[in-house]
């Protein structure tokens, strides 16, 4: 468990690496210097000069990918270029407002997700079975944002039951959970049918072990075996997908942000893309991937504690 | 099964035919197909199609409702929305296609190579593969973005890179099984060369899964474009694009809500119909394939 365990994170680490480098390559490969391109044609020579000392441009390419990761480590991402604020700073404030929507969304699909899974599976072939299963493909099928923009205009803009735009008000907890509401339903929706999908498929290939046959040769309920003897072994391919598929959670929430005008990492990164903020870009990117590498690490390793099979693949 | 053993027996125009009626068989992969036939008809006849130009300006004429002379109504510069919704098709499935047709290339070339070649290529090659796999999707593209700036571009490019990673993985994974077997080792013995093997024998037989994949991906990256075309981050104005209308929508979704409606059915319709066409395909030809993840 251990090897295993070192192996998969250093893997994760050599991977962030390999992705920063990759990165600032990409960067100085573009023809035109970053702070031309940031600060537009009409910029001044000693502006221009300023900028390019402030983002260390001067400076050699390998020379400023080690600096870079040596400020990393410290916690020192580089500045806005227009605020001059702290990456980090930028990055930790917007955090929490989209790891609240991420996590929300997800509870929501999992608790209804998950039990939709299960109905499919002890009515199947049933026609609740074959409508549980059509309707989770078009949920998937439908854009998040769509979805988002959608129910903006029928519960905000024509039935004015939530709020249109925002976080809700600091310290206020109820102004802030009603602005949750859309954004976080718009991103469950699609997941609810995903997890359906998987938890009956991986359920579908426990029922046909032996100790669901005894559980029901005993004469348990059928509901019972679901839950409590097949639930416990089919959730285990669903954890893994659902850490995998964090990172569309964190697409979604990019794009359901911008619909709501929502403060969180989808905004900040949008707004500095579209500016050309290389260093607030990279600083969220590195930030982000290195969050993303480490859950899906963290669901690797709860996997392979479940279920030693898994060390055994990566021994092999 | 015996349809399929009768069916490869025959000529490809008959496996064919067998392919289309299974799929129409279920009601739900009919609609899709017709849906999928209906919007590629969109995109290839749209200037017959449209009743303006997709760009023409009519300021006084601006966010009109719909009506005999604008179906759809106008937009906030006085654009037939009808037009820009056709042309919208046009610009989603020609960047969908497009840029599929360039991740599924690359996949397909990089996974032989990961499959066939030497053990070391293959190492490298799969830490690549795993390191662009294990990448935030929307981070990556957003960084691309920020260093090419945005455009059509730039958008086949962001979608290429991002997904030929697990196209390759499969491909490799289908060659590695492929490599060992009887027939190969056979080609092998003759003294075949490496060419001969890759292209006239492995080919042919990993392609299969490959065309599954990339048609369950098309509804993914038409969102995709849709998305970053909705942040300002994908085609350029004036091109319509179905993610800009949603956009004008959105602006005007007060004064206007008609825009956001009709910007938005067209992209559900399409993203529905390709993901059910999808599924049926994958389900007639390769039943163990994953299903696709929510956008």
């Amino acid at each position: 468990m251990l090897t295993y365990a070192v192996k998969r994170i250093g893997l994760g680490l050599l991977i962030l690496i390999l992705v920063m480098i990759a990165m600032y390559a990409a960067v100085f490969l573009v023809p035109g210097d970053p702070a031309t391109v940031a600060l537009g044609p009409r910029a001044t020579p000693e502006l221009k000069r300023l900028l390019i000392e402030r983002m260390g441009l001067d400076q050699p390419v390998w020379w400023q990918i080690i600096e870079f990761f040596r400020n990393a480590l410290t916690g020192n991402l580089g500045y806005d270029v227009w605020s001059n604020r702290p990456v980090s700073t930028l990055v930790l404030e917007a955090l929490p407002n989209t790891m609240v929507l991420g996590l929300t969304a997800l509870a929501i699909a999992l608790l209804i997700g998950v039990p939709l899974g299960c109905l499919s599976v002890m009515r199947r072939g049933t026609a609740a079975d074959a409508v549980i299963g059509v309707l989770s493909v078009g949920v998937i099928a439908v854009p998040s944002f769509v979805v988002a923009i959608y129910s903006l205009l029928v519960f905000a803009v024509t039935l004015r039951w939530l709020p249109a735009i925002g976080a809700g008000e600091a310290g206020d907890f109820a102004s802030q959970a009603k602005a949750l509401v859309m954004p976080a339903a718009a991103i469950a929706l699609g997941w609810i049918g995903y997890i359906a999908r998987m938890v009956r498929a991986s359920m579908m290939e426990v029922m046909g072990e032996p100790h669901i046959r005894t559980a029901r040769s005993f004469g348990l309920p059928e509901w019972k075996i679901v839950s409590k003897y097949a639930l416990r072994i089919a959730i285990i391919p669903t954890i893994s997908l659902v850490a995998v598929g964090l990172g569309s959670i964190l697409s979604s929430a990019v794009f359901v942000e911008a619909v709501f005008a929502r403060p969180g990492i989808g905004k900040l990164i949008t707004d500095a893309v579209n500016t050309r903020n290389y260093p607030v870009v990279m600083g969220t990117v590195l930030i982000m991937t290195a969050i993303y590498v480490s859950i899906t690490i963290a669901a690797d390793l709860l996997i392979a504690r479940l279920d030693p099979r898994v060390r055994d693949v990566f021994r092999g | 099964m015996s349809s399929v053993a009768e069916a490869s027996a025959s000529t490809p125009d008959r496996q064919r035919f067998v392919l289309l009626r299974a799929l129409l068989a279920d009601p739900f992969t009919f609609v899709a197909v017709i849906l999928v036939a209906g919007f590629l008809l969109t995109a290839i006849f749209a200037p017959w199609l449209a009743p303006y130009s997709p760009v023409k300006i009519d300021v006084l004429h601006k966010l009109q409702p719909p009506s005999a002379e604008h179906w759809f109504g106008t937009d906030h510069l006085g654009r037939d929305l009808l037009s820009r919704v056709i042309y919208g098709a046009r610009t989603a499935l020609t960047i969908a296609m497009v840029s599929v047709a360039i991740a599924g290339a690359i996949g397909l070339v990089l996974g032989l190579i990961a499959g066939y070649g030497p053990r070391w290529l293959d190492a490298i090659l799969v830490l690549t593969f795993d390191s662009l796999n294990s990448l935030p999707m929307i981070m990556f593209a957003l960084a691309i973005i920020t260093v090419l700036g945005a455009g059509t571009g730039t958008l086949i490019i962001v979608i290429a890179a991002t997904s030929f990673p697990s196209y390759a993985r499969l491909i490799r994974a289908q060659t590695l099984a492929l490599k060992n077997s009887d027939y190969i080792l056979a080609e092998r013995l003759i003294d075949a060369s490496a060419a001969r093997i890759i292209f006239i024998h492995l080919l042919p037989n990993v392609v299969g899964p490959l065309i599954i994949l990339l048609s369950m991906d098309i509804p993914v990256v038409i969102m995709v474009e849709a998305g970053l075309s909705f942040l300002g981050l994908g085609v350029r104005p004036p091109t319509p694009s179905w993610g800009s209308i949603l956009y004008d929508g959105y602006t005007s979704i007060r004064s206007a809500p008609f825009m956001v409606i009709f910007g938005g059915l067209p992209l559900v319709l399409a993203t529905l119909g390709f993901t059910f066409l999808g599924e049926g395909l994958r389900d007639y030809l390769d039943p163990r394939l994953q299903a696709r993840r929510p956008s």
